[in-house]
């Protein structure tokens, strides 16, 4: 049953990938949306057992490598962070894939797109369920993979192969840090066993390894490590600019990978380690500090966009800052639980967004859209639901993760517990909540609340989408409303044995209990901004304020606005300063400098132009006058006689040498 | 009296005089040829006299050879020589550049 889990995905893509002349373009979307959902059943089962029942399942199917004390196997573990994912991979997969079956509807390569959703989701199952480093990696390259294919999907758009292009190679950024991890954990432990690694963990805590004078902390080094590998996959602040570039794919792709699956595949690197980064205060400090800064970053940025898909994405990726930062509090399960709820309502939410960009024509621009709430009343409702789950608002799923993440900061920045520094990223997390409401109903208000901006001939063709787009938007719907309430005793109940090992805690990093008994007025510092942000929006664009805002600080707001439109100007930076130099560095000193000049003048051309050169030369003393022929002759006899006379004395030339330069003296 | 090295000196300075008529001559094939002649009388001289210095007859069988070897040189020199100028109509040096490298 586990390992059906993981190949019905594999099975499925490769016979919608490689038959879908066959199937067609519905047998291959029916076959592939089957497979996920039984495989998502079968999850639901594995996570009763494993789960409920408790009974940890590890399975071993072959040696993949063996060399010396290197061994791998091809092994499976089934703890309770990985039946977590397998259920967010699968239900988000299987729903993206029912969406997609009549999203995708008038595309001509839908069994190529279901191909590599499937794949998508067979990768992300090895990624979570690989019981050594080296079989997480093998996923972690193929949801990368996937990922290009996927954003690529249109592949004659140009704008689709670029972002593609560019979440390859920033991905590959970080799994270039990921790489050394892995090599520094074999050198450390000598296994990339999870079972080893962490069985021995403890015992390393003290290990330092000298490298170019300077003694490392082995963990220290291996979490950052790991945690550049997450930076990457999970687009924290300064590997994040591929992110927003991805919503160039299909929406459904959007909504699987850059919302639910992929992005947390770096908290759940994170999350899987705790117990190696239990033992570095100095990189649990680095990742709440960036955690932070990405969260606050991001919602900033998010408020700014007018781009539907591009404002969930930065909410993407301000949530997955919050998610890291409650890795760097120690509280991974609290991670994980924001990770499971996010995914149901970010997938909502970009679900939703594309049932409005399928309804509109596949208009993006927010400012072209508005008073949508009277078309499409549904839509409306199902993403109020997930914009007021992200926003937490209380009682729904989001508020019972990111407002426990909000106390968790709240206890570990008072100074009795030695930890202040969490007051950082108190104050940046409690900032972004006030943006993420604050963007989250600045969308709901230009959506579909404002006044209309649609093109007149599109309001006649605006309807809302069939029951197999809805279907899924209902059953995340209820998930974003209801799945945080009933799980939050099973994720970070007092107490609660659920998670059995597979995450670790320090005692004296553990401060579940201080956060029960923080002063309810503290407690109501989230929401109170969440208030806020909701209220702010709603003053702005019901009123006027705004343009009133604009008119009076005119030059402050607009330079403001444009600031965080583009990006913090991230992007540019980043080209100015980084890529574009790369790229004359690799063509006009590395290409043409150094192999098609120095190497190649001082190798094959410069040798061939030096040969021919110099046989004209030579070839030009035989100017066929008789008299310079007589000169060659008695200067060739002379040296001769020369060097016979001095032969002994200088230098040992051999006979055949001599020999030689007798015959070429002559044939000059 | 025989001194050793005023015969020696005659032949040597005889060799090289033929050599600098070879090389300087710019224009006269006849000139080439005579210098080779003296080249061939340098040196059955010099064997000559080292055949009387060391008393051994064999330098000067050796110069006889010499003496049958550059009559013939000379003639078939000549013989080609005067075919180069029925061909050419010219024997100087300086034109005979035909074949170049």
């Amino acid at each position: 049953m586990y390992l059906t889990i993981l190949f019905l995905p594999l099975l499925g893509s490769l016979i919608s990938g490689f038959g879908g002349r066959w199937l067609g373009c519905w047998g291959s979307s029916l076959y592939s949306t089957s497979c996920v959902l039984i495989s998502f059943f079968l999850s639901l089962m594995a996570f009763y057992e494993v789960g409920m029942c408790g009974v940890c399942c590890h399975i071993t199917l072959s040696t993949w490598l063996e060399s010396g004390a290197f061994k791998v196997n091809w092994g499976f573990l089934f703890d309770s962070v990985t039946v977590i994912m397998l259920i967010v991979v699968t239900s988000v997969s299987s729903l993206v894939h029912l969406y997609s079956i009549s999203y995708m509807e008038t595309d001509p390569h839908r069994p190529r797109f279901m191909a590599y959703l499937e794949i998508f989701t067979f990768f992300m199952l090895v990624l979570v369920t690989a019981d050594n480093l080296l079989q997480m990696f093998l996923g972690w390259e193929g949801v990368g993979l996937a990922s290009y294919l996927l954003i690529n999907f249109w592949f004659t758009r140009l704008p689709a192969n670029q972002s593609a292009i560019k979440a390859l190679i920033v991905n590959r950024i970080g799994d270039f840090g990921l790489t050394l991890g892995i090599l520094i954990i074999f050198w450390t432990f000598q296994s990339i066993d999870y079972s080893i690694i962490f069985s021995v963990a403890p015992l390393f805590e003290d290990f330092f390894f000298s490298f170019m004078g300077i003694n490392w902390h082995c963990i220290t080094l291996i979490g950052l490590f790991l945690f550049i590998g997450a930076v990457g996959k999970s687009a924290q602040l300064g590997l994040h600019t591929w992110l927003p570039d991805a919503m160039e794919g299909p929406t459904p792709v959007s909504a699987l990978i850059h919302a639910a699956t992929m992005v947390t595949a770096g908290v759940f690197l994170m999350i899987r380690f705790s117990l190696l980064l239990e033992f570095s205060p100095t990189i649990l400090c680095i990742l709440l500090t960036l955690g932070s800064l990405t969260a606050f970053f991001a919602g900033m940025t998010g408020i700014f966009q007018n781009d539907l898909k591009k404002v969930i994405a930065y909410s993407t990726c301000s949530q997955l800052g919050y998610m890291i930062f409650s890795c760097g509090l120690s509280c991974y399960e609290v991670s994980l639980f924001h990770l499971t709820n996010h995914a149901f309502f970010k997938a909502l939410l970009f679900l939703s967004a594309g049932s409005v960009i399928h309804a509109v024509n596949n208009e993006q621009d927010m400012r072209r859209m508005g008073s949508l709430v009277s078309f499409l009343p549904l839509t409306y409702s199902l993403m109020l639901i997930g914009s007021l789950s992200l926003a937490g608002f209380p009682f729904l799923t989001g508020f019972y993760s990111k407002d426990f993440i909000l106390e968790l900061t709240q206890i570990s920045s008072q100074k009795s517990l030695n930890s202040y520094y969490v007051s950082f990223s108190f104050w940046l997390g409690n900032i972004s909540v006030f943006f993420t409401s604050f963007y989250s109903f600045r969308l709901i208000y230009l959506t579909f609340l404002n006044n209309s901006n649609i093109n007149r001939s599109l309001v006649k063709s605006i309807h809302e989408s069939s029951i197999l787009m809805v279907l899924p938007l209902i059953i995340l719907a209820f998930g974003s409303l209801f799945f945080g309430y009933l799980s939050k005793d099973l994720f970070i109940g007092l107490g609660t044995d659920f998670w059995k090992g597979s995450i670790f805690i320090l005692p004296t990093n553990n401060f579940f209990v201080e956060a029960e008994w923080l002063l309810v007025l503290n407690k109501f510092l989230p929401f109170a901004l969440t208030v806020l942000g909701i209220f702010l929006a709603s003053l702005i664009n019901i009123t006027n304020v705004y343009k009133y805002f604009i008119f009076k600080i005119y030059g402050v707001t607009f330079f403001f606005a444009f600031l965080l439109n583009k990006k913090w100007f991230l992007d540019i930076l980043y080209n100015r300063a980084l890529v574009v130099p790369v790229l004359n560095f690799g063509y006009s000193t590395t290409f043409k400098a150094l192999d098609r000049g120095f190497i190649e003048l001082s190798g094959p051309l410069g040798l061939s132009i030096f040969v021919s050169k110099w046989s004209k030369v030579v070839s030009r003393l035989q100017s066929g006058l008789l008299t310079h022929y007589v000169f060659f002759i008695v200067i060739g006899i002379c040296l001769l006689f020369l060097v016979l006379t001095y032969n002994s004395l200088i230098f040992n030339i051999s006979p055949n040498v001599l020999l030689i330069f007798l015959v070429l003296t002559f044939y000059v | 009296m025989i001194n050793l090295f005023n015969y020696m000196n005659v032949s040597i300075i005889l060799f090289l005089v033929s050599i600098l008529g070879i090389c300087l001559n710019q224009r006269n094939i006849l000139v080439m040829l005579m210098s080779l002649e003296m080249m061939f009388l340098s040196v059955s001289f010099n064997l000559i006299f080292l055949s009387t210095y060391l008393d051994d007859v064999v330098g000067q069988i050796f110069s006889l050879l010499i003496l049958t070897v550059a009559a013939s040189e000379s003639s078939i020199g000549l013989a080609i020589l005067v075919i180069y100028y029925r061909i050419r109509n010219t024997i100087t040096v300086e034109l005979t550049n035909l074949m170049k490298g």
